[in-house]
């Protein structure tokens, strides 16, 4: 970071303190549920210990580090080799790609498992094709192994993440690598090595950026993992407490997970040390694009579909054809629109109150770099290495001792009965939601801030511009497509989200998740298939935007 | 920063504001039940009564949501699947007892609390789904384990309640070291791995992937209605149901059911509310709209239900199953049963 630090400002600017001290509340806030768990975590478990580590931990800690190595690599080809190929090579169609790719950012995991499963099923079509084509009548003669197996958990995963790990690839392409590959051009390298000994190289913490959020994904997944069978960690935690009533030991596995997210994030961190790129973003070109033609440029954009296809269109259509059939079995509901403008009001207040308290920790850490500032971005992103189902009982606690306080307050000075204000209302969603997701929007604001050299804050300040003056005429005009996308990145993630919605929505109230989630609850998938329809086409919006923002290089 | 809790403050006072209802009379229900099957009968309720319904479901947390809110919850009836996680309510001091006339002549003894504070609404047998063209009418839940099924047995989870409470039952009457080479058997039985839902063993019987499946009753009389649609009933009608038995025992019966929770602040309208479950009415409901057995002895069993033949329930009761549930957990984990293949 050592070309980007600020020197201190000889005379402390008032403006530095209020952005710190916001800085520093959100963090702490963020930091109450996860405080919650490890005092949770601290009571008796009753000898349950012995048992969890001796026939529980060994397995789940292996087929989640099987599950983490398969789909991250999957993710990791996929959308780094993806990303390239949209950046570095112009071929008809190139254009569709280029946004298409993000397209299973809009599919929550667990409505691909189950789109995948019925495909997949020798009952489905894809096996009832090849029955036909192989002239076999009857599944019993001819079957494909079962897809619930690791196998198709790490696909299923490594599928429908590729897109975080392809959104900053993509952009450490577009905005830092025309420079460097020019000049290695210039240095004699051939074009065939560019992408291995210069391209890859430079967007290795670009790539490890999207590979960490993809993978915190697949951590914190319950859903996608009970349909295919895989007994990760997390499904572990979910069952020590409910099926074993053991709060304390859930907590405890939970806060083990935490600590090793956090040993990895370091660890990462400290490989990429000495690896900080900063270009000025007025310089930042797009490299010239080589131009592909017939059958090349055929293979490449078939290269570059498989994805979408996998990770997208084929759930989509499982979704559209299972929609159809149940708008003629039983008609569109009230409930469904209701809970269509539920989701959508909620997350996007939600991604308001997150990007702003997104910008206001990256922007503390910039003027004021310290080890405090760089502290609470870390700890104001923590809640999303935790899984949601936990992190929403951390938030639980704390939000209802509030609510009463506050009801008591109330009824003692009103004689009006207490109600509970935030769990009452849905605001509790809007705080479970910015510590689940404060990370996607620090991290992207962060990294889109630090590209602002800090020259152009030298210049605002020596030309008499005060703090704030060089926060509005210099810094958020610099970063509004940073501040875009990650708003874009919030909102779908806010509308995906189900276990804190679940625990701690109000009375009478159903998210397009919690509505999807009941009737699969239920058994009736295929009423399921209109809110997870809708889920998918509201978050294809915001991905086409973002595609759109994203493809401006740099501000 | 100030100004944004501000903003989010008034944000959901103007919320809560609008959440607030008129002062009719209403009953706030917290489920563990997908409200969507009982709808049809909370319907009824309203219809009958003037007493509005609101529900949340809450598929888990439902204890740490009311212990966390307490005195200040606004739940009146907790409702929940599985006899364990109705006395897990009790346990957790969130219910309170009932005394109604009503409740205690409709509800046998064995279905309900002694000092009223949980009450069984509907019953569900774990039972066996067969291949249609299988020579087997008969199968006791000791045989499932039998090396003839090797290979072909469709399970959930071993660790979902509804097994739970079978392995329990199955530890209460055989014992720990019986039960778990039963469990290792059930496991060497497996097809696939032990996923997914109950309705999945249906259709996996019909894709050729096992031959039995350990199920809920009522499951079958959803698919085979074709209340969840024609794929479902395609499932249905490659499959027979058994009732399996203990060797020398019944069948397993498990249980859905309510309790009135401790801080109600609309008691009144919730004992209502579950005389009202509990009459001959709903009880005719649950078992048309939901395939369940009904609790109240004077209500009929719907036709597709009763054609499994004479439900004979296993003489031990739920609360003698209780304290073997969490063995029978730890030993699903002892024998790796939702691990497939090693």
């Amino acid at each position: 970071m050592a070309d980007l630090t600020m020197t201190r400002p000889r005379r402390r600017h008032f403006g530095i303190n209020v952005w710190a001290a916001g800085a520093f509340a959100a963090a702490a806030l963020a930091l109450v549920p996860i405080v919650t768990i490890a005092l949770t975590a601290m009571a008796d478990t009753g000898g349950l210990w012995g048992h969890i580590v001796q026939f529980v931990l060994p397995q789940a800690t292996w087929n989640t580090l099987v599950l983490l190595a398969g789909s991250g690599l999957i993710a990791t080809i996929v959308g780094t080799g993806a990303a390239w190929l949209v950046t570095a090579y112009d071929f008809r169609g190139r254009w569709f790609l280029e946004w298409g790719l993000l397209l299973p950012l809009a599919v929550p995991t667990y409505i691909m498992a189950y789109a995948y499963l019925d495909i997949l099923n020798p009952l489905g079509p894809v096996q009832g094709v090849l029955r036909w084509v192989l002239g076999y009548s009857s599944p019993r003669q001819f079957r494909l192994p079962d897809i619930r197996a690791m196998w198709g958990a790490i696909l299923v995963f490594g599928f429908v993440l590729y897109p975080y790990v392809y959104l900053t690839a993509r952009a450490m392409f577009l905005t830092q690598a025309a420079n460097v590959i020019e000049v290695a051009r210039t240095l004699g390298v051939p074009r065939s090595a560019i992408f291995w000994r210069v391209a890859l190289p430079l967007a290795r913490p670009a790539v490890a950026v999207g590979v960490s959020l993809a993978l915190m994904e697949v951590l914190n997944d319950v859903g996608a993992s009970q349909f295919l069978g895989v007994r990760t960690l997390t499904a572990t935690v979910y069952t020590t407490w409910i099926v074993r009533t053991d709060l304390a030991g859930a907590a405890q596995i939970a806060i083990s997970m935490l600590a090793i997210v956090l040993a990895m994030l370091v660890l990462e961190r400290w490989a990429r040390r000495k690896q900080r790129f900063a270009s000025a973003a007025q310089n930042a070109r797009q490299m010239q694009r080589q131009r592909l033609r017939g059958l090349t440029a055929l293979f490449a954009f078939l290269f570059g579909a498989l994805p979408i296809a996998i990770g997208f269109a084929g759930p989509a259509l499982y979704l559209i054809v299972a929609a159809i059939r149940r708008i003629e079995f039983a008609g569109f509901s009230n409930a469904l629109l209701r809970a269509t403008i539920n989701t959508v009001s909620v997350s996007a207040m939600a991604t308001v109150v997150i990007v702003l308290i997104g910008f206001a920790l990256a922007y503390a850490a910039r003027l004021h770099r310290s080890a405090w500032t760089e502290g609470a971005m870390r700890i104001a992103s923590l809640g999303y290495a935790v899984p949601g189902t936990v992190l929403a009982l951390g938030i639980l606690v704390p939000v209802a001792a509030f609510d009463r306080t506050l009801g008591n307050l109330w009824h003692a000075w009103t004689g009006l009965p207490g109600t509970l204000l935030l769990l009452g209302s849905g605001a509790a969603l809007i705080y479970a939601y910015s510590t689940r997701f404060l990370a996607i929007s620090v991290g992207g604001i962060d990294a889109g801030l630090s590209r602002i050299p800090p020259a152009y804050d030298y210049a605002a300040r020596t030309l008499g511009r005060s703090a704030s003056g060089t926060l509005f005429a210099v810094h958020l005009p610099l970063s509004r497509s940073a501040l875009t996308a990650a708003g874009l990145l919030v909102f779908v993630d806010c509308m995906k989200e189900l276990p804190a919605t679940l625990l701690l929505r109000p009375l009478n109230f159903e998210s397009l998740a919690t509505l999807l989630y009941g009737e699969a609850a239920r058994g009736t998938y295929e009423d399921a298939a209109l809110a997870a329809l809708i889920i998918v086409a509201i978050g294809i919006l915001p991905v086409v935007l973002l595609a759109r923002t994203s493809s401006q290089p740099a501000a | 920063m100030n100004t944004l809790f501000k903003l989010v403050g008034v944000t959901s006072m103007l919320a809560l504001g609008a959440a607030v209802p008129a002062l009719a009379q209403e009953v706030n229900i917290y489920t563990t039940r997908e409200p969507g099957l009982i709808q049809p009968i909370l319907d009824a309720f309203t219809a009958e009564t003037g007493v509005k319904v609101n529900t949340v479901f809450l598929e888990s947390g439902l204890i740490e949501r009311v212990q966390a809110e307490g005195e200040s919850s606004p739940a009146d009836l907790l409702m929940t699947v599985d006899f364990g996680a109705l006395i897990d309510l009790v346990n957790a001091g969130v219910t309170q007892p009932v005394d109604s006339e009503a409740l205690e002549s409709a509800i046998p003894a064995s279905l309900r609390d002694a000092d009223g504070n949980w009450f069984a609404l509907s019953g569900r047998a774990r039972v066996v789904y067969v291949a249609k063209d299988l020579d087997l009418d008969s199968i006791t839940y000791e045989q499932l384990a039998d090396e003839q099924f090797r290979g072909k047995l469709c399970i959930r989870s071993g660790q979902h309640p509804y097994n739970t409470a079978l392995f329990a039952a199955y530890m209460a009457k055989h014992g720990e070291e019986a039960t778990k080479t039963w469990l290792e058997g059930l496991k060497a039985n497996q097809a696939r791995a032990a996923a997914g839902g109950d309705r999945d063993g249906a259709r996996d019987i019909a894709a050729g992937i096992c031959d039995i499946a350990v199920a809920n009753s009522y499951y079958y009389g959803l698919m085979a209605s074709g209340a969840g649609g024609d794929e479902q009933k395609a499932w249905a009608e490659e499959v027979k149901v058994i009732l399996p038995t203990f060797e020398g025992g019944g069948t397993l019966v498990n249980v859905s059911g309510a309790a009135v929770a401790a801080h109600a602040p609309n008691r009144d309208e919730a004992v209502q509310l579950l005389e009202y479950l509990a009459s001959d009415e709903a009880q005719k409901l649950y078992a048309e709209a939901n395939f369940e057995y009904p609790v109240s002895t004077t209500a009929e069993v719907q036709p597709i239900i009763a054609a499994f033949g004479t439900l004979n329930p296993d003489s031990q009761s739920l609360t003698e199953i209780l304290p073997f549930r969490a063995r029978a957990s730890e030993l699903v984990d002892e024998v790796n049963f939702d691990t497939f293949g090693n």
